[in-house]
Parts: C-alpha cells; structure tokens; sequence
C-alpha cells in the first residue's frame, strides 16, 4: 500500500513539475492516438515488464519508468540500450531491437501513463544553430566526460562516456534531456533549447568536416600521438637506419 | 688537395680539366687561401664512422632539432605571443566570434589562413615528439653498450641535460597556442609549483606574475622557447659533437677492431653522403606524418579558459612520466601540521622523480667509482656481457614505462573496457614490483646467453645432424664456428670484484666497504670469457 500510495504522491509531483516547465512534454503525449499506445502496452508488457514491471513501476531488476517520458524510452530503445541484455557497469549498445513504429508505440505508452519529457521537436534537430555557441557549451558542459571533440571518455568503477560520433541528433537531444545513467540531467533551464540545438549543430559539424589536418587518431589527443610516432615513425626510420648500415658494401 | 694547380692555369700540358673541376679548383683556392679551412677539411672529413644501425640515433636527434629550427623560424614570424584578448574572426566556423588570446587567435590563424600554415605546423610538433624519441633511443643505445664509460662521462651528462633541455622545449612549445589542452597542461604544474611547502605559492606567482593564469605567462615561455632555451641547446650540440670528434667514435668488437682504432667510413666523402641523403629521409618521413595525421587540434580544444576540462587531457609524450607520477599517487596524502598543508601526494612525485633523473645523470660516476675501473673504453660493451649494467637499465626502462602507461590510464581504460581504478591499481603495482621483476629476469637472461656464447665458442654450433658411431652410439655434430665469429663472443673484459684493501692509512674507511660490497653485487655474477688456453682445448674435441 506504502508503495502505492508514494508513487501516486510521486506522479502527482513529477507530473504537475513538468506540465508547468514544459508544455512541449504534454503536448507530445496527447498527440498519439489510443491505437499506437494500446500497441507500445503490448510491446512493453512482452519486453520491457518483466524488469520495469507491469505498471512502470520499477522492480528488482529496473528502475520505475514513472516519469521518465517519451524521450527517455526513445533514447535508451532507439540507441539499443534497452531491453537490457546483461547488467554490468553500464547498459551496454546493441544493435536496436525494434522497429522506429515500435518504439515510438513504447514512448507513447511510457508518456501516456505519466508524464515527463518529450521527444523533441524537428526544428531543434536541424543542425542550423550556432555551432561557435554549441561548441563552448560543449566544452564547458560535456567535454570533461565525453572529451572535445567527442571522442568519449573514462568515468570510475568501469563507467565510461562513449564517442558521439554518429549518433542521431535526436538521441543527442534526448541523451541532455534525460541524463541517461551517469549522465547528468540537463534540464531546459540548465540549457536552453536553442542551447541544446547549438550543441548538436557543433556535433553535426564535427561530424560532416573530418579534421583539416589529416587523419586523426581517434581524437584521442597527446596518448595516440605519442604511441604513432613511437611505433610508426621512429619505427620507419630505425627501419632506414638498419637499411643503410646493411652489409652490401 | 689542390696544392698541383696555381692559381688560375692548369697545367695544360697534362691533363686538361673540364670547365666544372677548373672552377671548383680555383673556388677551393679561394677559400683556403683566405680561411686556411683544409687542415680542418682534412682533420674532420678524415674522422672515421663505423657502421652499425644504432649509431645513426644521435643523427635522427640532429636532424628532427634542424627540422625543427627551420620551421619553428617560419611560425615566429606570424606566432604572436600575447594574452590580450580579440574576438576571433578567421575561417574556422566553431569559433568564430568567440574571444580569445591573440597567442591562440593567431595559432589558429596559421592553421587555416596562411598558406602552408598548418603544415609547418603539424611538422614542427611531429618533429618535436620525434626528437625528443630520438635522443630517448640514443641514450639507451648509449647506456646499454657502455659507450659512457671514461673518456665520455662528461657527454653522457650533456646528452643528458640536452634530452631535459628538449622535454622542456616541448613543454613550452606545447603552451604556445594557449589552447585549452595547454591551459590544462599548465594549471598542472602550477599545482605542482603550489605543492611546494612554504614558497610553492610565491614561486607560482612569480612565474605567472599574479593569480593563474595571469596575462603574462605565454609571452615568458615564448622567450624561453625561441631564444634562452634554443641557445643552451644548440651550444650544447656544439659541445657534444666536438666530443664526439675528440674522444671518436666507439666500436663494436670485432676482428681488427681494437681499443686503438675505429673501423669504418671516413666521413668525406661516403659518409657524408650517406649522412646528407639520410637527412632528407627523417625529413621526408616527418613531412608524411605532418601531411596525412593530425597533431595538436587546437580548434577542438578551442581557447583556454579555467573552467572546462576534456576527459584525455595528457601532455605530449616525454612529460606522460611526470604526470603518470601524479596518478598514481592514492589519495589522502594531504597533511595539515600547523596551519599549513603538506601535499605529499604531490610532493612524493616530484622528489622520486628527482631523485631518478638525479641517477640516470650521474650514472656513468656511479659505475666508474663502484668498478674502481679507471680505464678509457672505445671498444662497447654487447649488453648481454655487463649483466648487472644492462638489468639495470631494464628496470629503469620499466620504470619510466609504468609511469608512461599510467598517464593514459583513462584510455586504457576505455579502450580495453576496464574500470579505471583496476588500471590504476595494476600499474601501481608493475611501478613498484616490475622493475625488481624486470631485474632479475634480465639478470638471468644475460647470463644465460653469456653461457651460450662460451658453449658456442667452445664447442661451435649444434648442427643438428645426429651420426651413429660404429659402437652404436649416437653423437651430434657441432660445427665449429669460424673465427670471424668467434673473435666476437670471446673478446669482452673480465671483471672481477674489487678486492678490500686497506688505504695508505693502513684502514680500511667504511666507505670502502661499501664500495667492494657494491662492486661484489655488480661483478659477483658472470661468465668469464673463453681463454686462449681453454680454446686450443676445444678445438681438439
Ligand atoms: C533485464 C532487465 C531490463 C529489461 C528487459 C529492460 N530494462 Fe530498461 N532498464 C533496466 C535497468 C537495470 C535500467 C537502469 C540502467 C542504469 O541506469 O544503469 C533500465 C533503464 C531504463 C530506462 C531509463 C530510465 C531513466 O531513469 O531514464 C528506460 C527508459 C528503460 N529502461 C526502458 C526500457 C524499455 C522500453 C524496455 C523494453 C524494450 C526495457 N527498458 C527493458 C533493465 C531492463
Ligand atoms: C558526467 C559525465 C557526462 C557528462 C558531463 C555528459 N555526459 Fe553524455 N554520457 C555520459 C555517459 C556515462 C553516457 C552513457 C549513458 C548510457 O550508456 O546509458 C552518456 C551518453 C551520452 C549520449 C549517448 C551516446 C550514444 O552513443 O548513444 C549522448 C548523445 C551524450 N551523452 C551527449 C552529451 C552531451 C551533449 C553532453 C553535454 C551537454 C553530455 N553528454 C554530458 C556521461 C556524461
């Protein structure tokens, strides 16, 4: 009954914070029709329940879902994250499980029973920001876990941030939405929308421009310097050294 | 040379030179008549080489710091070294508009608007790390022969500082950009200047001119980079190649080749055409590096700025050591005794790390005064015939790559998915048992293929055909190596332990014997070389 009765309290919370910070999240679940979500019930009672039970409300083996929303479910299913296939320090990626259809059906469903962030909209996705603006928040907010340019990075206990590169600009949104495991939340007051778009234009520009100076090593910086010139060009020219000095004269 | 010809008429009545040799000639005279350069011609382009792959290191150093100089000449005249702030305005789109340094705006500058710019650039660093790998290789060549051994002890202490001199070259040059991986960099060693007890603090605001980071700090290691250092350099290259010239260069052993002389190429004209080709090979591999990988992407790292740091901030390779060092130290090191906190966490690094350098400086005084060997050596040493030398060289050598791999424990970590404390652990434990391990193994190692070698000299190879004798018994055949071969396993020294004797005092000092202690843990273990006596033995088997 306790348990109940502090989830309904916990709704009633949750629920009322974000209808008065983000209208976009409600406008997002009341959008999808009964059908789609009676389908994501389905889907989620047969993939999902088991571990988030059948009420979201969480069991030994996962978390509540009880005011994840939309975007969180599309986050951690459309990346491969979800369903878990192993519990180790992290939810590791898959190779994604459902359909896009099915996993919107599941982010509905997810949103329907309460509420909590959306999916975002397109015209945050473009990648039409400012990417000088996204790549100082980036540095300032992401980079000391996911590193500059992107290229992840490690966290303790076995926990790491993975590279970005081709992520879909909606997981990228989804992922500062909803603060995915170690992750840290960042909310809309924390960065704006239009923030959050800037960061994805940098991210996108990242992407579609491969560095001017070569090819880059991973970005890994100073490390993957070092062990190239080490094994490939000291290797090279120790290889020209013995060359010279071989015996043919 | 040219002493046949006068000034300008050739006699004709000879031979007649072409064109080309009549100019060359009279150009020759030209000069020697006004610098007298010949004796130095002939001194210098008589001096000989002998050949062996490891001894063109030291010419891979030389010719990186040359690259080097040439390029880092090309960025000073479009590097600005100063802190004042503008808004950027170049062609790299993510950072535009955004305010910067002038140091970084005009780092950035080169890199996308002036023709080349990035390539010079990308040379000038990828020489750096080169260089600064190649003296490392050198030195070890050096160490593990015993080419530091008297008369060279004095140029074993330049290379030495020569190869600090470089880390610190780097170091600064690392800093220019003012990009926030420097930034980073350089708020390291300011913690590290701050853990110093009692005058850390001034110290770090009196290298910064203030509060971290200050405004003055780029235009001071610009200085340092382009003129103090550059000049203690290049003087001290001056300084160890006329070494190289006086003492001439060491040998391996071998057949003809004794204390007394060196076998090999005279430097004119083979030589120095080898050596001038193969400048322009280690240019030409560092111009490859330069145009196909990245190095240093300061537009990721954008412009400093205190706040914000990147997961795999590293420093560039030769100072992964010093910052290995600091990672691995566990926390809770910090002490506060009267009002005062003692960062041992910082300050246990930086006296180890002192304390190794220290070593590795003086190290051929050390072996000189513990073998009581007063001798000159132009013959090398093989590594394997000095066991307890080269064990400890390898567990230097593992030393400082444990520290190396610590420093990029975190993409170890994410790079072989393991949890960065398990990596921490790991090489905290190989820090402190490896070299022990790396010691003894290498002891034995050494040992054991010095009784190789005495078999092999002795008894020749095994051939690995098997013949019954009529008796029925089965022998190998040995084939006896020939003597070329054998002149080369049999000539090494013999050291022995030195013996306690007491000085002209009638005493023996406690200095003394601690002295013969060392001298018997260096010496007590080895194989003596196979003897005249013992040879003529073998060869009747
Ligand atoms: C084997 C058990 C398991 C299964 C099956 C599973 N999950 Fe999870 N899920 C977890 C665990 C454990 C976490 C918490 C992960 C963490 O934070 O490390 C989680 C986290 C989540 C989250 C993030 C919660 C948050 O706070 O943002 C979402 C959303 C989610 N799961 C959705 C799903 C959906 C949808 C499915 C079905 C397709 C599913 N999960 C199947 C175990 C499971
Ligand atoms: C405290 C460290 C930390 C910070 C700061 C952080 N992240 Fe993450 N990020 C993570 C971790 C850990 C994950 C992996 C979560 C998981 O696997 O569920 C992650 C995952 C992501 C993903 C999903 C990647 C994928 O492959 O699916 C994206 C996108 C992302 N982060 C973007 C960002 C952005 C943008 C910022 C800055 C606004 C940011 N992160 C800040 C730790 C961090």
């Amino acid at each position: 009954m306790a348990t109940v009765a502090l989830i309904a309290i916990g709704l009633i919370f949750t629920g009322g914070g974000y209808a008065l910070f983000s209208s976009t999240a409600t406008a997002g679940t009341s959008a999808s029709s009964q059908t789609t979500i009676d389908e994501g019930k389905k889907l989620f009672a047969a993939n999902c329940a088991s571990c988030h039970g059948a009420a979201l409300q969480g069991t030994a083996a996962g978390p509540s879902l009880i005011g994840v929303g939309a975007a969180s479910v599309d986050f951690q299913v459309g990346t491969g994250r979800m369903p878990l296939a192993m519990s180790g320090p992290q939810a590791m990626q898959k190779p994604v499980q459902f359909s896009p259809d099915q996993v919107s059906a599941m982010a509905a469903y997810v949103a329907s029973l309460s509420p909590g962030p959306a999916i975002p909209d397109a015209s945050l996705l473009d990648g039409k920001g400012d990417a000088t603006n996204g790549a100082e928040l980036f540095r300032i907010n992401c980079a000391m876990c996911h590193n500059v340019a992107g290229a992840g990075g490690a966290l303790t206990e076995g926990k790491f941030a993975p590279p970005l590169t081709g992520v879909a600009s909606v997981h990228i949104y989804e992922a500062m939405l909803t603060g995915p495991q170690n992750m840290p939340v960042f909310n809309n007051a924390n960065l704006t929308p239009e923030d959050k778009r800037d960061i994805i234009t940098y991210l996108k520009y990242l992407e579609a421009n491969p560095s001017p100076g070569g090819y880059e090593l991973g970005s890994l910086g100073p490390v993957a310097e070092g062990l190239f010139v080490w094994i490939f060009g000291l290797g090279a020219i120790v290889a020209v050294t013995i060359w010279l000095t071989a015996k043919s004269n | 040379m040219t002493n046949l010809l006068t000034k300008d008429e050739a006699p004709a009545a000879t031979t007649t030179p072409t064109k080309g040799s009549r100019f060359t000639a009279a150009a020759s005279n030209y000069i020697e008549d006004r610098t007298s350069i010949s004796g130095a011609v002939k001194e210098f382009g008589r001096k000989i080489f002998p050949d062996h792959w490891s001894f063109m290191l030291g010419e891979v150093s030389l010719y990186s710091f040359v690259i080097i100089f040439l390029t880092g000449s090309f960025l000073t005249f479009f590097y600005q070294a100063s802190m004042a702030t503008v808004i950027y305005d170049g062609s790299y789109v993510p950072l535009k508009g955004l305010e910067m340094s002038t140091a970084m705006s005009s780092s950035l500058h080169i890199s996308f608007d002036l023709r080349g710019g990035l390539l010079i650039r990308q040379i000038h660093h990828w020489a750096a790390l080169v260089f600064v790998a190649a003296i490392g290789l050198h030195m070890l060549r050096i160490y593990f022969t015993g080419a530091f051994r008297k008369p060279r002890e004095l140029n074993w202490v330049i290379g030495f500082v020569l190869f600090i001199l470089a880390m610190a070259e780097g170091f600064t040059g690392y800093s220019l950009p003012d990009d926030l991986l420097s930034g980073n960099g350089l708020r390291i060693i300011e913690g590290m200047v701050q853990g110093i007890p009692f005058v850390g603090t001034w110290i770090s605001f009196l290298v910064f001119g203030g509060d971290f980071p200050g405004t003055a700090i780029v235009g001071r290691l610009y200085t340092l980079h382009i003129l103090l250092l550059p000049a203690i350099i290049v003087a001290l290259i001056a300084m160890h190649l006329v070494f190289v010239i006086v003492h001439k260069h060491t040998q391996f052993s071998g057949p003809g080749k004794t204390e007394n002389n060196v076998v090999g190429a005279p430097i004119l004209p083979m030589f120095a055409a080898k050596a001038g080709g193969f400048f322009f090979i280690v240019f030409g591999i560092i111009v490859l590096m330069a145009s196909f990988f990245t190095i240093n992407p300061i537009w990721n790292y954008g412009p400093y700025d205190p706040s914000p740091v990147s997961a795999g901030t590293q420093p560039d390779w030769y100072i992964g050591f010093a910052d290995g060092a600091l990672r691995l130290m566990p926390p809770g090191l910090e002490v506060v005794l009267f009002n005062h906190t003692y960062s041992f966490n910082i300050l246990i690094p930086l006296v180890v790390l002192g304390l190794f350098i220290l070593v590795v400086l003086i190290y051929p005084f050390i072996e000189a005064w513990i073998t009581g060997d007063k001798r000159e050596h132009h013959l090398l040493d093989r590594p394997r015939n000095v066991p307890t030398r080269t064990a400890i060289g390898a567990a230097g050598v593992t030393f400082y790559a444990s520290l190396w791999a610590a420093a990029s424990s975190d993409i170890v970590a994410t790079h072989f998915q393991l949890s960065i404390e398990g990596v921490i652990h790991t090489v905290q434990a190989t820090t402190i048992l490896g070299p022990i391990a790396a010691y003894l193994i290498t002891k034995r190692v050494c040992i054991a293929l010095m009784k190789k070698d005495r078999e092999i000299a002795l008894h020749g190879y095994e051939s690995g055909r098997i013949v019954r004798l009529p008796g029925g018994e089965y022998i190998e055949v040995h084939q006896p190596v020939d003597e070329y071969e054998r002149w080369k396993l049999v000539n090494f020294t013999d050291n022995k332990p030195l013996m306690i004797r007491p000085n002209a005092k009638g005493q023996i000092t406690g200095l003394q014997k601690v002295r013969v202690g060392m001298s018997k843990w260096f010496f007590e273990d080895r194989i003596s070389p196979v003897t005249t006596k013992e040879l003529e033995h073998g060869d009747h088997h």
